[in-house]
């Protein structure tokens, strides 16, 4: 039995076939649409996250198959202090698959050693969030066309921001990764990432803090946001925060075929005028991601279409 | 200079980063154990400025290799009849259980305190653990 609790869990050969099938549903999602007939998805939220778990369920319900699950840990047993073990035991009698989001770092891991069924990690803590990794994988590869020889920008929180570090790792094995990371001196990537990752891979990068210095360079520009809780003093946020804002003038200096593509929610980080611009793309990202999610479960669950 | 005896049979466990060697006397639980033990701290060093050293005179049961998670640039002389028959690094094991606990709050091990602490090497050179379940850097 397989799970994902990691990015990496899948191999090269895997993430290629669940890529495939995702963009299989998206040809002809009526085909899949009884793929999982009578199977249940247990969505097991011990915190809330309302895009991620409407997207696993609503991947479920257009498979054909029913949900059940808790959206916070109030409303579920951890409440009495039943530990992840132990939920993960019972709920593996009443469903087929769980996905699970729980801000304790390595929950869905313990919960994975326990378990009778496959669990995916809808996200733990600052830790990994997989099926983003997936969404971001097949936004671009449906995109763009490819997941090979691209340059990638990260701008914002590049230092808290788990899905930079994930996506980072997943496209680094792809041949001709380039990356360019913008973000001021405080949010910086963690150095184990550069030396551990980029560094002893010899992959090429940059570092900047102009955003439109770079931009001209750019296949895909991912961006997160800087939070104010980030930084030291208040001074500091204010005389930063621009640098890091997506705007209409920006975009103006970005190649006609660059992608905006953006992990949401998204609050300043990207000025409201940009949406309308075809290269911002994270609403369709969005999208995106219950098809690939929709590919993870039948992948896990061992079904094929028709 | 300070002179404390020679062994007959034993072991020193030299080099050890300054201010460290207390960790160790808990960890091999030196105190319950049926043995002579001489603790030296902030002795001089050539190669580290400082460094501290355990003399342990008596049979010891535990496996030595573990203290390398804790440090693991310390070395093992082993005394047999008064002599140093074998001299080296502690052999970094791939796996350890219940030896060092994870610092990270955030961890799952923070709050399901029946979970085992366990830390996978990922770095051999540099000695690197990290916790199986959060995947933290364990930081001596």
């Amino acid at each position: 039995m397989k799970h994902v609790i990691s990015p990496l869990d899948l191999s090269m050969e895997e993430l290629d076939k669940v890529l495939s099938l995702a963009e299989s549903i998206l040809q002809d999602p009526e085909k899949y649409s009884e793929c999982c007939h009578g199977k249940k998805l247990a969505t097991l939220f011990y915190e809330p996250s309302t895009r991620t778990r409407l997207s696993f369920e609503a991947a479920m319900l257009n498979l054909g198959g029913s949900v059940l699950g808790f959206s916070s840990a109030d409303s579920s047993s951890a409440a009495k202090g039943e530990s992840v073990a132990d939920t993960i035991r019972v709920v593996s009698s009443y469903a087929d698959i769980c996905a699970m989001r729980h801000p304790k770092e390595g929950a869905p891991y313990v919960a994975s050693i326990h378990s009778g069924i496959p669990v995916i990690n809808a996200g733990d803590g600052g830790h990994n969030h997989p099926t983003q990794t997936l969404t971001d994988l097949f936004t671009i590869k449906t995109l763009k066309g490819r997941l090979d020889h691209l340059t990638i920008g990260f701008c914002g929180d590049l230092k808290f921001g788990r899905t930079v570090h994930s996506l980072i790792n997943a496209m680094v094995r792809y041949p001709g990764s380039r990356f360019i990371l913008i973000s001021p001196d405080e949010l910086r990537i963690p150095t184990y990432l550069r030396e551990e990752v980029l560094e002893a891979g010899n992959i090429p990068y940059q570092e900047s803090k102009v955003l439109e210095d770079v931009m001209p360079k750019l296949d895909i520009l991912y961006m997160t946001r800087v939070q104010k809780e980030r930084f030291f003093n208040e001074e500091d946020y204010i005389r930063l925060k621009d640098s890091f804002i997506l705007d209409a003038a920006k975009m103006q200096c970005a190649g006609k075929d660059m992608l905006v593509l953006h992990p949401l929610p998204r609050v300043n980080e990207i000025a409201t005028e940009v949406d309308d611009d075809p290269r911002a793309v994270y609403f369709r990202q969005a999208q995106l991601g219950v098809y690939v999610r929709m590919a993870l479960i039948m992948t896990l669950l061992g079904i094929s279409a028709g | 200079m300070l002179n404390i005896g020679g062994l007959n049979q034993g072991v020193v466990i030299d080099h050890i980063k300054a201010g460290g060697a207390m960790k160790i006397y808990e960890y091999l639980n030196l105190e319950k154990q049926d043995c002579s033990v001489a603790i030296i701290k902030n002795a001089k060093s050539s190669k580290m400025g400082k460094k501290d050293i355990i003399k342990i005179e008596g049979p010891i049961t535990v496996d030595l290799d573990m203290l390398g998670v804790l440090d693991p640039d310390l070395t093992l002389d082993i005394i047999e009849d008064g002599k140093i028959t074998a001299k080296r690094n502690p052999r970094l094991p791939a796996q350890v259980t219940g030896i060092i606990r994870c610092k990270n709050p955030r961890c799952i091990t923070s709050t399901e305190q029946e979970l085992p602490h366990r830390f996978r090497l990922t770095n051999k050179e540099k000695g690197l653990y990290r916790c199986i379940y959060c995947e933290q850097a364990y930081k001596r």
